[in-house]
């Protein structure tokens, strides 16, 4: 799932200042089950809106609403009435909804209220892990399972570099080495020969560094 | 002869190698560098210029590597993955053998979290394997990396750094093996304290028949102090201090004096190992050191090839 | 600013005796309510300023539910909890004491006193604990002044 963190609160009253009129919008798919920018988020940081307002003396009008997902216009198309009662939207999506948002209701400052954080899924209860880069030629049928691309610091394709140490990473002695995951984990399978053949250079144009990448699934696209 | 070089010359006819590491300045200033190389010159036979060695700043590797050679002194320019993409490797691996600078050293590099620029964007867009394939095939193939050709090749005498003791320990010789098929020349050691356990990794190396398909130069790092051999071993990545040598700079009445003792008795021991080509000396900021070890080790004078 | 840092010295020190705080007490049901209870039936004498809100256990608790007692014009809220080790859902009160935790953060950012929020806990056997810590809390809130978005007085 896609995983955010709401920004801090000093930060969101700071780009909310001036409007008197907020609708707080969540997002009901990923940033909800990431306890970030769900319904229950929304209230708290209504809340918090508003208890900020009361301080200042003056009332600032919040209106809560979560949609299914902000990432599709049919449903954020249903925020209409909402959106236009406000002077501003103040998103708990991640990035894509924000934008999205955005671009529907044009006329309307839409302002972010989490980070978008990463991809992953929870290694425990409201701990997650990133796990996948989206860079567009997946390689994980060779690595068991493990994303090098992700996991590696320096994204490395051949292996561990000089830095892995009691199965940990150079640069953070919290974070496994992938390459030392991916190591014994096709050892298990025995399927080190994939290991000891030289991997060439990654296509990094395909994997986000030619612009926004575009998915077309040809036989569904009407003109 | 692939590039000519003077260390290709000397690992070649099979002589005993000697290099050291000649760190560039956090500064422009090209006297460091003029300064270094008096103090090496004639007691090694191709002196490392690292790139921004552990992630920080420094006067850059193909400038320092020219400046040395204008010197007299046979550069070996490090490249890192760390802050180059295949294009900028390329171009300076043709600049370098414009200029005259021969042996390369291709590495992967410490990564920037590690250094003064922690906020940095990396780039790894190759990995040291990619690299030194890349390399190669500049040179054998006349060949970018894209398979274009090119009318000149660069003339590279390449190199690859191993560390034996970094995890997990039974890929390290495969990974090993890895850099020699993709082309690597020389593999430089990262700094041996534990003759032991490095000992075992050469007859892993041998029992593969590696020693006979590329020259190996164990690293040596001289203790300054005490706190120089906590430093190594606790900031240092991959390298750790036994405990035993821990003792011997303790209870030093002269811990430098001790700390040169220690590099000459690794030299020595590095020398009787099958398969091991040369020392490769890493006196981090302390350089004028490396005379007084060459020679105590009884490797001087240098030859002439 | 300077004016408004004496003020807050003098809340401070001097609290206001006639002030009567409004206290929400969040209690779970396995300690602190039944101490409650206990102290009722000991006939233990403890101010009149909160008001109990049972919990099936203090993990139960929201942030939501503190921030809106806050909004709601509450001087000060309380979440008591059981001992260490002692919740029946085993960890219930690990939970309530981070929340509480991560309230007071929030409530600072909004510059709200971090301090209008407090985790207690104790066992269901600890009647006269309870009677203190709501005089405790009482007194601490008192010294603290009216909630900004108070409604004032408690009648």
């Amino acid at each position: 799932m896609i995983v955010g963190e709401r920004k801090s609160v000093t930060e969101i009253l700071e780009m909310t200042k001036g409007y008197d009129r907020i609708f707080v919008a969540g997002c009901g798919t990923c940033v909800t089950v990431c306890l970030a920018g769900g319904e229950k988020e929304v209230s708290v940081l209504s809340s918090l809106l508003k208890i900020n307002g009361k301080k200042q003396g003056h009332e600032v009008k919040v209106v809560e609403g979560t949609i299914e997902r902000q990432c599709e216009r049919e449903w954020v198309g249903e925020m209409k009435d909402k959106v236009r009662d406000a002077e501003a939207v103040l998103s708990m999506a991640c990035g894509i909804g924000v934008q999205l948002v955005a671009e529907m209701y044009p006329e309307k400052p839409v302002l972010p209220a989490l980070n978008t954080t990463l991809m992953g899924f929870p290694t425990q209860h409201a701990i997650w892990l990133e796990n996948c880069r989206a860079c567009g030629d997946c390689i994980l049928h060779l690595t068991g399972g493990i994303c090098p691309v992700t996991r590696c610091a320096k994204q490395l394709m051949n292996g561990p570099c000089g830095g892995s140490q009691n199965g940990k990473c150079e640069v953070d002695s919290q974070t496994d080495c992938a390459w030392a995951l991916i190591y014994y984990k096709l050892k298990a399978m025995d399927r080190l020969d994939w290991m000891s053949k030289i991997q060439p250079p990654k296509r990094w144009d395909i994997a986000g560094h030619s612009g926004p990448r575009k998915t077309v699934k040809e036989e569904e696209v009407v003109p | 002869m692939k590039a000519g070089s003077n260390l290709e010359k000397i690992l070649e006819k099979g002589q005993f190698a000697v290099t050291c590491e000649c760190g560039p300045p956090k500064s422009a200033s090209g006297d460091v560098i003029r300064q270094k190389a008096k103090m090496i010159k004639g007691k090694v036979d191709a002196a490392n210029i690292t790139d921004n060695q552990a992630a920080i700043v420094r006067l850059s590797s193909f400038a320092a590597a020219t400046i040395l050679m204008q010197a007299g002194i046979e550069p070996v320019m490090q490249v890192t993955a760390r802050d180059r993409n295949r294009l900028a490797i390329q171009s300076d691996l043709l600049g370098a053998s414009a200029v005259g600078i021969r042996d390369v050293l291709l590495l992967t590099g410490d990564h920037q979290k590690l250094g003064n620029h922690p906020e940095a964007k990396g780039v790894f867009d190759l990995d040291s394997i990619q690299m030194i394939d890349m390399a190669r095939r500049m040179r054998d193939e006349r060949k970018f990396q894209n398979g274009e050709q090119m009318d000149v090749p660069p003339k590279l005498f390449i190199g690859a750094a191993e560390n034996p003791l970094a995890e997990p320990a039974e890929y390290r010789v495969p990974r090993l093996e890895k850099k020699v098929v993709a082309g690597a020349d020389f593999i430089q050691t990262q700094g041996v304290f534990d003759i032991e356990r490095f000992e075992k990794w050469m007859a892993a190396v041998r029992a593969k028949g590696l020693h006979k398909k590329v020259h190996i130069i164990g690293g040596v790092v001289p203790l300054k102090s005490l706190g120089a051999a906590k430093f190594v071993n606790d900031k240092v990545l991959g390298m750790t201090v036994p405990d035993s040598l821990f003792e011997r700079m303790k209870k030093a009445s002269d811990a430098k004096a001790e700390g040169v003792k220690i590099a000459v008795e690794t030299i020595e021991a590095l020398r009787k190992i099958e398969g091991v080509q040369g020392v490769h000396i890493m006196a981090i900021e302390w350089e004028e050191k490396v005379p007084e070890i060459v020679e105590k080790a009884g490797l001087l004078p240098r030859p002439a090839v | 600013m300077a004016a408004e840092a004496v003020a807050a010295v003098k809340k401070g020190t001097e609290a206001d005796a006639s002030f009567q705080p409004r206290i929400v007490a969040f209690c779970c049901n396995f300690c602190a309510y039944a101490a409650a209870d206990l102290a009722g039936s000991m006939r233990l004498n403890y101010p009149p300023n909160a008001r109990v809100i049972r919990l099936p256990c203090s993990g139960k608790i929201e942030i939501l539910y503190l921030l809106r007692a806050i909004e709601d014009g509450a001087d000060g809220v309380m979440v008591m909890g059981c001992l260490d080790g002692d919740c029946h859902f085993l960890n219930g009160n690990y939970r309530a004491k981070k929340r509480v935790a991560a309230a007071k953060k929030l409530l600072e950012e909004v510059g709200i006193e971090p301090e209008r929020v407090e985790m207690y806990n104790l066992s269901s056997a600890m009647a006269s604990k309870f009677a203190e810590m709501i005089a405790d809390m009482t007194e601490k809130v008192r010294r603290l002044g009216p909630s900004p978005l108070g409604t004032g007085v408690a009648k």
